[in-house]
């Protein structure tokens, strides 16, 4: 392994800009003449517009025009997609309401956007935004997805607020298994609706070329082509090829700067209209607002097992909460990124999960972190802890009884897992977290009151998502297909671009890690280019833990290439047969001689073109690749968590973390293990801290970092991190993905140590120090460790 | 619109602004000085985080009138042009203390604030409790928190002229 090649812990090559403040984020971008766009916002989880009066904001100092739904809508601006197609039971597709960029009649969640002020600075349009006068008929809401069927209707499409009913698996086989089950485990769960808070707020800077009728769009987005191909095909702001959309760095995007929102939609529509560029920088009040959520699930799950602990079958029925409107990936997330992973690590022969997705007055919900996965890892895995526990057998032992050993292995639910070895990481993760000292830990704690406990989490997660095939079968609007240029300069350079995005990965790195390696040159040689629609062919971006799998695939693909022909080029500089030369470490050799040629020579030589004929071979060096996965990867591993739960006041601290991961090949272990530190500190963060709070009306109690609990640092240990690997066999480098995993495996993991803390399962999300207090009131370790 | 001095990274700086216009807004809007974030409107975050007379504040939380005569260092005032990096955003390199880069900034002012005020031999509960005003979402602060340890220790070993109070 070289210092920079694969395997490297290679220190980052974007830091520096970063370090020194010197990065380029959406609102750092300013143009000649900029405006700002300052939204009014709905107050009313729903309301009906009477009418809107901006007679006086327009005259108010800086303003240069306030815009409304009406006139959105007379200048026939689209609406706002959902992109994934899923069916109903019944065989109806799933009931979509008009989702305009501005209120048109009606707003339907606090913070819908009711108008736009375009002004000199931000303080002048908040002014007079504060001038418009909105006359509303407030109409009642729902905002709990369990009372939504039963509530207000929201959208005329939707009878009973309901999106879809859709189900996977197999019903009868399922409910037989549970029929002669000797032992079910039954659990009510909520999974607690999250917001992102990516630490950059979401922002847009629209600037019209009137010269040319071109627009060009600076947003804080993990895929810009998706949002070219949507804001142009769907939206029908302008064609495509007429659009350039740029995301510059980004800061954080952990799935919510997937979408495309309301807010670019109307830079750009405003862009045009007042012939300036308008920009909007969301404040994080306006975020907690506007930027999709996540989760939000209520799940009643059902686990079957014989009376060894074998697993028989696996049924559950979620309810899933989608907000106001559906977001652009909104419908895949509680079916065909949940249901299917709803086999963990576990040979079940049969499983059945509905869903119904429902409409709410509350912010759009869509993909954050994890995705479907954490939601699916989280009924899984606790059905297997409590059952255990139920049953008398010890959590790990029931998983091993479990655990599938064979591969490729096809479960109940579409998945078909490739390569694996759970037992390993379960394994090393009990060596590394020094389970066989638990108890001595445990004894240690109760001498100073505490109650210690220890949580398992053996998850598994789709990731590299996807081929586009399997995909396109199951709804989806896109293809999920990557893309890489290798632009080879004459002195033997490189420029990389791709269709993925980074927004905190690291790509810059750990795609030249690659590139370094392949071509035998020096990393530093090589140059990462990616998020501009100008500069990149068409890509589908950043998420589901695909860019190594996918995006760096593409890479290879384009790397074959590139060798394939410089291989040419060497023959004809060396006079000798194309298939006598032979490729490494940057030098091309033929093969039995001492003929060598370096590869910036080659590179050289293929650009000149002095050495063969136009007839003979083109010139230049630069190759394209679109690379299609084969598979879905599988990453999976084995979390383990350990708390004290302080038995006065509930108060639970996390006092150990182990995660023993299996994500496939591995580019740059130390990025690798930020992915995982971030991942974990996410799910803790949903299993300790946090939680999206509606009251009945639809108002949003948590609207600030004041209501709203992030991590901090003081909230969470260090991490002991380590890895097993076995390779993806569905790609050429074996990658699996490593972005999402601790955010998938930490939830289950924390519950479980907490319940076996307290000996009470009556704990939900956020396990607060009220809520974990209220539950030990009735726990029965609680009241032996009293008496 | 009433004026304001002050002197930004060693520089006499100056400019007319509103009386509402908060310090993180002359930085970011009048000086160009992006490097300073903002990440909430509720002085949480701590992306805004710069050193107002040798101590951390939370530029988001100031007016740019209230700073009239300060010496304000930012993150672009850390390091010369050409000259070597401060030993804290080296450490924050050197143990991948970042992702993103969004919360970097702050998190580097108040690192430097950290060692001012707890000196160079931090242990990792100091350094978690002492981050309290500074948000990350990307790297579950494990790596910050090392890089801090480290950087304050490199600081130490400097001498004074790499101290945090410029």
């Amino acid at each position: 392994m070289s210092a920079t090649g694969i395997g490297a812990s290679v220190r980052r090559k974007e830091d520096f800009r970063f370090i020194t403040g010197q990065g380029q984020y959406t609102d750092d971008v300013v143009r000649p003449g900029e405006t700002r766009a300052a939204f009014l916002r709905s107050p009313h989880a729903r309301a009906r517009i009477k009418s809107i009066d901006v007679s006086a904001a327009k005259k108010m100092p800086g303003v240069v025009a306030v815009l409304t739904g009406a006139e959105l809508a007379a200048d026939k601006v689209g609406n706002l997609i959902c992109g994934w197609m899923i069916h109903s039971k019944d065989g109806s597709p799933m009931k979509m309401a008009p989702h305009p960029a501005i209120a048109a009649g009606t707003v339907n969640h606090v913070g819908d956007a009711v108008a736009v002020v375009i002004a000199e600075t931000q303080a002048q349009g908040r002014d007079a935004a504060e001038k418009i006068k909105v006359d509303y008929e407030v109409l009642a809401a729902v905002a709990d997805p369990a009372k939504a069927k039963s509530g207000p209707q929201i959208h005329e499409v939707a009878p009973k607020n309901t999106i879809y009913e859709w189900h996977l698996g197999d019903a009868k086989a399922t409910a037989a298994a549970f029929a002669v089950a000797k032992h079910v485990t039954r659990l009510d769960i909520v999974n607690n609706r999250l917001a992102p808070n990516a630490v950059e707020p979401r922002a847009a800077l629209a600037e019209y070329d009137a010269g040319n009728d071109h627009l060009t769009l600076w947003n804080t987005t993990q895929n810009p082509h998706v949002a070219r191909l949507v804001i142009s095909a769907f939206v029908g702001i302008t064609p495509e090829h007429k659009l350039r959309v740029i995301a510059p760095d980004v800061g954080g995007g952990f799935g919510s700067k997937i979408f495309i929102y309301p807010e670019e939609v109307v830079c750009l529509w405003a862009a045009r209209k007042v012939r300036r560029p308008v920009k909007w920088t969301s404040d994080r009040s306006e975020a907690f607002l506007t930027d999709a959520h996540g989760r939000d699930h209520v799940t009643h799950a059902e686990l079957a097992l014989d009376e060894n602990g074998k697993i028989l079958a696996l049924r559950a029925k979620t309810i899933a909460n989608l907000g106001a409107y559906m977001s652009t990936f909104s419908s895949s997330v509680p079916t065909y990124l949940y249901a299917t992973l709803m086999s963990g690590q576990y040979d079940i022969p049969s499983i059945y999960c509905e869903v119904d997705a429902v409409y709410t007055n509350t912010v759009p919900v869509d993909a954050y972190r994890g995705a479907g996965r954490p939601e699916a890892t989280f009924v899984v895995e606790r059905l297997v802890e409590v059952a255990a526990r139920e049953m008398q057998i010890e959590p790990t032992e029931l998983r091993k009884r479990n655990f599938i050993k064979s591969f490729p292995h096809q479960t109940p639910v579409i998945m078909a897992y490739d390569a694996g070895d759970y037992n390993a990481s379960l394994k090393k993760a009990m060596e590394l977290g020094d389970v066989k000292g638990f108890n001595k830990r445990k004894r240690e704690s109760a001498r100073d009151g505490k109650l210690r406990g220890i949580g398992y989490s053996t998850y598994i997660e789709a990731c590299g998502i996807a081929p586009s095939q399997a995909v396109g079968s199951l709804g989806a609007g896109v293809g999920l297909w990557e893309s890489a240029e290798v632009r080879v300069n004459p002195t033997g350079s490189v420029e990389v671009l791709t269709g993925s995005h980074a927004h905190g990965q690291g790509h810059e790195t750990t795609f030249a890690q690659l590139v370094s390696e392949r071509l035998g040159i020096p990393f530093e040689n090589v140059t990462i280019v990616h998020g501009d629609t100008d500069k990149v062919q068409f890509g589908m971006g950043t998420y589901g833990s695909r860019s190594g799998a996918v995006g760096m695939s593409a890479i290879v693909k384009a790397l074959d290439k590139v060798e394939a022909k410089a291989k040419k080029v060497a023959a004809f500089m060396m006079e000798a047969a194309e298939g006598d030369i032979e490729f490494k470490d940057g030098k091309f050799t033929v093969a039995g001689t001492d003929k060598s040629v370096g590869f910036g020579d080659v590179a050289l030589n293929a650009y000149i073109a002095h050495k063969f004929t136009g007839a003979q071979l083109e010139p230049g060096l630069k190759e394209t690749s679109f690379y299609d996965p084969t598979n879905f990867t599988f990453p999976a591993g084995c979390h383990i968590c350990e708390v004290e739960v302080d038995g006065d006041t509930g108060k639970a601290e996390i006092v150990n973390w182990t995660a023993v991961d299996d994500f496939g090949t591995v580019i740059n272990p130390m990025i690798v293990e930020g992915q995982v530190h971030g991942g974990i500190a996410q799910g803790i963060g949903q299993a300790l801290l946090e939680g999206v709070v509606y009251d009945e009306d639809g108002q949003l109690i948590t609207g600030s970092f004041m209501d709203y609990s992030m991590p901090h640092a003081h909230d969470l240990p260090s991490f002991a991190v380590g890895l097993t690997e076995t390779k993806s066999p569905s790609n050429p480098l074996g990658i699996k993905g490593c972005g999402e995993a601790g955010a998938i495996a930490a939830p289950a993991a924390v519950i479980n140590a907490i319940t076996d803390a307290i000996g009470s399962e009556k704990i939900s999300m956020p396990a607060t120090a009220n809520a974990v207090w209220a539950a030990m009131q009735h726990a029965p370790a609680v009241r032996q460790a009293a008496e | 619109m009433p004026a304001v001095s002050m002197t930004v990274n060693g520089k006499a700086v100056s400019g007319d602004v509103e009386a509402r216009t908060l310090l993180v807004q002359f930085l970011r809007e009048n000086l160009r000085l992006t490097g300073t974030h903002v990440g909430c409107d509720t002085s949480q975050c701590g992306a805004c985080v710069v050193h107002v007379d040798g101590i951390a504040a939370k530029s988001c939380t100031l007016l740019a009138l209230q700073c009239e005569g300060a010496r304000i260092t930012t993150i672009e005032g850390l390091a010369e042009p050409n000259g070597p990096l401060h030993p804290m955003q080296e450490a924050f390199r050197e143990n991948h203390g970042l992702q993103c880069g969004y919360c970097t900034p702050g998190m580097i002012m108040s690192a430097l604030d950290i060692v001012r005020r707890r000196g160079n031999d931090l242990d990792e509960h100091t350094i978690r409790e002492q981050l309290d005003g500074n948000i990350c979402r990307c790297t579950g602060y494990h790596n910050i928190v090392k890089a801090i340890a480290a950087g304050a220790k490199a600081m130490g070993k400097g001498g004074p002229s790499r101290q945090a109070a410029e």
